[in-house]
């Protein structure tokens, strides 16, 4: 499959080997993460991770900034490997990652001016910042809150802040660590439709890792993960298809998915490929007007 | 319940005190307390009322709101007022048992609580006009020098900002972890001050805990936006001297100046 192809010149974050382990508290065996992990993802993409509360997605995209080392293996983003200390700066930069709680991913009490920060830690010229922080503000629909403090916001706005502040930095890829988990459904909509926009407009490459699947349904490429290891790996289609091993791992699929392979399990033949309601629910008429005829 | 505390709070404007440099409105507010500690009589606290009450005015920053945040205060006023008031020997004019109020005690109790409370809504007027992040700058920039001696300025002043911008947010914690324990029964109004101090460990301690949480996660996501000090950093908005500034500066050292004249006058 094109998605797939190893080619270096195309990927964006090339993870090689990757041995990562939590140190051990005291009494118990340390915690081991990834043993052995190949990823790459490519320029470009949206690319969904998928997986159960403990499975190394967090740690996995803490890994792909530099925020964490692998002890063993590496990890490239762009050519860059993030071992090497003297390219922190422009790893980061090209990476930027927005995190679960937009609280605590906001450092000023102005909207504009929690944008500027990482810009300002770039050392850009104040004139630039300025262009930056109003372009940025566009994109994500929030320059008409560019004065406000952000504990007067909502959730979904807050988020968008924050997911600004790291375009700002012109990032080439933007990991986002379940960023609507906290969010409510006005405001998850909110988020991913900004992360949808940036991907096909400005050719972002994005990593949305979430346990909504309904979010994942609508990336590029899913990837489905258990205890560090890859489960899964391709296009919603391809992966949602396999609904007995992603139950297996604990994961649910789309709930539209269930519906039609819970028919399909009493003899019909639906495709698995409708994620929103009125897809299956087309889906569903067609049948009737089959039956009918 | 918390909701009210207005200390440290910014209520953004576009009036000439708003856009004062903040280095401006910093040393002002410096001057401005020498010169209220310099007053001595009625004059002296006249003029720095007057001062005051001109700032409040065209920074048009509602009274109701700098009244609001001197009520936390108010034990403290009282308090200063009532000691002055029978402690200050002097010509006695009313006399109850052991207690005795002169002329003098009635004068300090008075200028007292003019002081406090100016001072208090003076340097509130501060951070009222002036965005955290400025203020910082401003701090940043006037102790700049001080960086030579080794003074880790950059991080003090990062380090305020941040304490800013989560006062609202440890607040709305607050209100929910009380909410959250009183459903659970806790009783923060009943009893003895001990008891009633008792009764605020249980809002504490999961109030720190959650603080650590958030500055972990914070540090995390602030090296994720390429922070790495204060060495080569930019900034949104340059500070830069204007000519109100200049008169704001001027017109703040003839209040010193005419407040030091009173003080050597007596009045």
């Amino acid at each position: 499959m094109e998605l797939r192809s190893e080619q270096n010149s195309n990927s964006a974050i090339r993870v090689e080997h990757l041995r990562y382990s939590y140190p051990a508290a005291e009494g118990q065996t340390e915690h081991v993460v990834f043993d052995n992990l190949d990823l790459t993802i490519e320029q470009g993409s949206f690319v969904a991770v998928l997986g159960h509360n403990g499975c190394g997605k967090s740690t996995l995209a803490k890994h792909f900034n530099a925020i964490l080392l692998p002890q063993g293996g590496s990890v490239h983003v762009w050519g860059m490997d993030t071992k090497n200390e003297a390219l922190l700066l422009e790893i980061r930069r090209c990476v930027g990652m927005v995190f679960q709680n937009p609280d605590n991913q906001i450092v000023s009490n102005v909207v504009e001016e929690d944008v500027a920060f990482a810009p300002e830690n770039l050392g850009v010229a104040p004139d630039e910042i300025r262009r930056r922080v109003d372009e940025a503000l566009r994109q994500v629909g929030m320059y008409d809150y560019r004065a406000y403090a952000p504990h007067l916001l909502s959730g979904g706005q807050k988020q968008r802040v924050a997911i600004a502040g790291v375009i700002a930095m012109r990032p080439k890829c933007i990991v986002l660590d379940e960023p609507t988990a906290m969010l409510d459904p006005q405001g998850r909509r909110e988020v991913i439709d900004t992360i949808e926009r940036l991907s096909r407009e400005q050719g972002i490459t994005i990593v949305l890792i979430t346990h909504h699947m309904k979010e994942a349904a609508r990336a590029q490429r899913v990837i489905a993960m258990r205890e560090g290891k890859i489960l899964a790996d391709g296009t919603p289609d391809e992966v949602f298809s396999q609904v007995e091993l992603l139950r297996s791992a604990g994961l649910a699929v789309p709930e539209t998915t269930e519906l039609l392979y819970t028919l399909n399990e009493a003899g019909c033949d639906f495709p698995l490929g409708a994620y929103s309601a009125e897809a299956c629910a087309g889906l569903l008429l067609d049948y009737i007007r089959d039956l009918r005829r | 319940m918390l909701k009210d505390v207005t200390l440290g709070q910014f209520f953004p404007g576009n009036t000439v005190i708003h856009r004062l440099d903040p280095r401006t409105k910093l040393i002002w507010t410096v001057l401005y307390i020498v010169a209220l500690f310099l007053a001595k009589g009625a004059a002296g606290y006249g003029m720095m009322l007057i001062v005051l009450l001109a700032v409040i005015a065209a920074s048009r920053i509602r009274l109701s709101v700098i009244l609001k945040s001197l009520k936390p205060l108010l034990l403290v006023i009282i308090l200063t007022a009532v000691l002055n008031l029978f402690y200050t020997s002097g010509e006695t004019l009313v006399s109850f048992w052991i207690f005795r109020i002169t002329r003098e005690g009635i004068r300090s109790a008075i200028f007292m609580v003019l002081r406090i409370s100016m001072l208090v809504t003076g340097t509130f007027m501060l951070t009222y006009t002036t965005s955290p992040i400025a203020l910082t700058d401003a701090l940043e920039n006037l102790f700049g020098p001080l960086k030579k001696l080794h003074v880790p300025v950059h991080e003090l002043a990062m380090m305020m900002c941040i304490a800013l911008r989560f006062i609202p947010t440890l607040i709305e914690e607050t209100d929910k972890i009380i909410a959250a324990q009183k459903a659970r029964g806790a009783d923060f109004e009943s009893g003895n001050l001990l008891a009633r101090a008792k009764a605020m460990v249980p809002i504490l301690v999961p109030l720190f805990i959650s603080a650590f949480r958030r500055a972990d996660e914070l540090a995390t996501a602030m090296e994720c936006r390429c922070y790495h000090g204060g060495e080569g950093r930019t900034r949104l908005h340059q500070l830069r001297y204007a000519r109100r500034d200049v008169l704001a500066l001027g017109l703040g050292t003839v209040v010193l100046a005419a407040a030091i004249v009173l003080r050597n006058y007596g009045l």
